[in-house]
């Protein structure tokens, strides 16, 4: 059973200045979130998919659509089921200094929910149940990190301790967004494997936000990348063959931006990107018809008059009139 | 090759309420003209510290302890600009030493438009200096970093990241630099933004000779761009040689460690292994070689991770030095 589904689900935010105008963030989505499933979700920033994140968590409640958690509208959730929806799907952010109370020591901001929603009875119990969790991802001793403030530690350490009040709540969906960013280059995998572990041990499933295209290969390796441009789908299939197969130019162009460490293959990055422009269209004033038309080398009549429709090719999803 | 800026034994000491922390501890390395030179390390391993060493804007509490920085002019003089007194070195600055700072997003005055910030800064350098003058030079600029001249009467808020990123640029090169440091110039930005970036550096780079000084932490980044590379940690200088040798066959276990940290699009991914541990403590430095806590050598018992020999940095090849004394079970690797 899928333990997510968004369907057709919008968000557009108003614009404080201007009442008439409408930010729409994300538009018709779908997307369904298989048990144990990672799915990575790209594209570049602006389009959308930190909002998206964000609806699934139900931080935002969507304009348009629906979100069915474990087959139920989350909208109409009461009560207990609610609240399994809540501790159901957890979020880490990207920046871990902000996402900890700084005023709190780890322990006071991490046995908070615990209490709260009764997993624990007491502090002697929680403080238990944190020692496993920081056992699990790699914090040892845990009574060395347990009394310390966020500022005390680094930022790899910080965000395996989101990742540890994330899991302590034994999640089924854990939206991760751009997890990694902010930490060190040679901590980075190490969190990575981190994640998929945990996806393995406790078969929680992963929404990966982010705007690196070879952190979302390692960790979504066996799962689906979803890449994004203005609030829509552009492309969705499983990450191998959609990297070695990039069906939408939007996808192709983006594949071409991602830099080679490899001084062999240094000379294939950057000759020239297969785009018209490269800057962003205004998220208000959106183009007519195919969103991505302005800046696609494919752009024909029927692009700007026409917003593509999503079709099923070669498994997976595409949305572009020239595929 | 002939050399442009030699750094001597650079050390920055910052006093802070625990004792010192030495952020630069005696770097040495050598810029060449004309020449994309690549710095790389961690957050905390110095880098943005030896960069403002360079300009001599290491900010209170920090000072320049010891070392040298010899700048060699085109007219074959030679300068220790450390020597210099601060009004001295303004006449260097921006002149023949130019930088973009990270987080160059913020760098900008909000009120005022980017012609303004042309004008200013020519101005503070030469007072005489005709406005119609500075803003065909600004417009000029502009083009070769691919802005629209309109740009030149935005404010900063009316900028993308990547458009700010790219005005920053061109202020840089605004009084003709010999040297340009970039720090963090793409950090925070997407892929394709850092992409255009990249390829404007590089296209200024072939078209002007400028010689560049590129400090990052995105491995994949710097092997499209250097030529020379320097890899820092923990306020050292552990490997410094050509990218293809170093990038192909790393002499320094943490070099290594770096090269197969990092996902990229079409390698292995089962190749991929973090390196254990974290950095260390910059006011609890441990009694061996820094890496030591992290190392594959050390851990499993072939090395002792003697400090002592770690004080220096060994040959490898003409060129190219590595700061382990096992270098050569490295490069078997």
């Amino acid at each position: 059973m899928n333990v997510m589904e968004i369907k057709n689900i919008g968000m557009s935010f108003e614009n404080r200045v201007n009442k008439m105008e409408k930010i729409r963030a994300v538009v018709d989505f779908n997307l369904s979130i298989g048990e144990g499933e990672i799915i990575a979700v790209v594209g570049e920033s602006g389009c959308g998919k930190t909002t998206l994140g964000k609806v699934i968590v139900g931080i935002y409640e969507p304009t348009e659509g629906e979100v069915l958690y474990k087959g139920k509208n989350v909208k109409e959730l009461k009560g207990r089921e609610y609240k399994d929806y809540r501790l159901g799907v957890q979020m880490v952010h990207q920046d871990s200094y902000a996402a900890l109370n700084p005023n709190r020591t780890i322990f006071q901001s991490l046995s908070l929910p615990l209490l709260q929603n009764r997993i624990a009875k007491n502090k002697s119990q929680a403080l238990d149940i944190l020692n496993g969790f920081f056992n699990e991802v790699g914090l040892n001793p845990p009574e060395q990190f347990l009394e310390k403030y966020p500022h005390q530690l680094s930022g790899g350490q910080r965000q395996r301790i989101l990742l540890a009040r994330a899991l302590s709540v034994k999640p089924r969906l854990i939206v991760a967004d751009e997890p990694v960013s902010m930490v060190d280059v040679s901590l980075r995998i190490a969190l990575l494997d981190l994640m998929s572990r945990m996806n393995k041990k406790h078969n929680i499933s992963f929404v990966y936000i982010t705007h690196d295209l070879g952190t979302a290969r390692y960790i979504a390796n066996s799962g689906r990348i979803v890449v994004m441009y203005l609030g829509r789908m552009a492309e969705c299939n499983q990450i191998q063959k959609a990297i070695e197969n990039p069906r939408h130019p939007y996808f192709k162009a983006l594949l071409a931006a991602v830099p080679e460490a490899d001084p062999d293959h240094r000379r294939d990055y950057s000759a020239e990107l297969p785009l018209r422009s490269l800057d962003m269209p205004d998220i208000v004033n959106q183009p007519t018809g195919c969103k991505f038309h302005p800046r696609c080398p494919l752009c024909s009549e029927i692009c700007e008059r026409e917003e593509p429709k999503l079709r099923t090719i070669d498994g997976g999803l595409v949305a572009c009139h020239h595929v | 090759m002939k050399p442009i800026i030699e750094v001597k034994n650079l050390s920055i000491d910052f006093k802070v309420k625990n004792g010192i922390l030495r952020a630069c501890d005696k770097i040495s390395i050598t810029i060449n003209d004309g020449e994309i030179l690549g710095i790389i390390g961690e957050s905390g391993s110095g880098k943005s510290t030896f960069a403002s060493g360079i300009l001599n804007l290491v900010a209170n509490p920090g000072v320049i302890s010891e070392g040298q920085i010899i700048y060699h002019t085109k007219d074959g003089e030679s300068v220790d600009l450390l020597s210099l007194s601060q009004r001295e070195y303004s006449k260097y600055r921006w002149t023949h030493l130019a930088s973009v700072f990270q987080a160059a997003q913020n760098a900008l005055n909000p009120v005022l438009t980017i012609k303004d910030h042309f004008l200013e800064t020519a101005w503070a350098h030469d007072s005489k200096i005709k406005r119609e003058e500075v803003i065909s030079k600004a417009k000029k600029i502009m083009k070769q970093v691919r802005l629209e001249e309109r740009v030149l009467d935005y404010y900063p808020h009316q900028l993308s990241g990547g458009m700010k990123q790219r005005a920053i640029i061109a202020l840089s090169l605004l009084l003709d630099p010999e040297i340009l440091i970039l720090d963090e110039p793409t950090t925070a930005l997407d892929v394709i933004t850092q992409w255009y970036i990249i390829d404007i550096l590089r296209k200024i780079h072939n078209e002007s000779g400028i010689t560049m000084i590129f400090l990052t932490h995105d491995v994949s980044i710097i092997g499209s761009i250097v030529d020379r590379i320097g890899v820092m940690y923990a306020g050292q200088v552990v490997e410094c040689g050509d990218v293809e040798d170093v990038f192909k066959n790393p002499s320094h276990p943490y070099t290594y460690g770096l090269m197969h940290a990092v996902p990229s699009l079409h390698d292995d991914i089962s190749k991929r292994k973090a390196i254990s541990g974290y950095p260390p403590d910059l006011l609890n430095l441990p009694d061996r070689c820094r890496f030591s806590e992290r190392c594959m050598f050390y851990i499993s018992g072939r090395c002792q991770g003697d400090k002592e020999r770690t004080d220096k940095l060994y040959p490898v090849k003409e060129g190219w030095y590595s700061r382990c004394y096992l270098w050569r079970e490295v490069l078997k690797l």
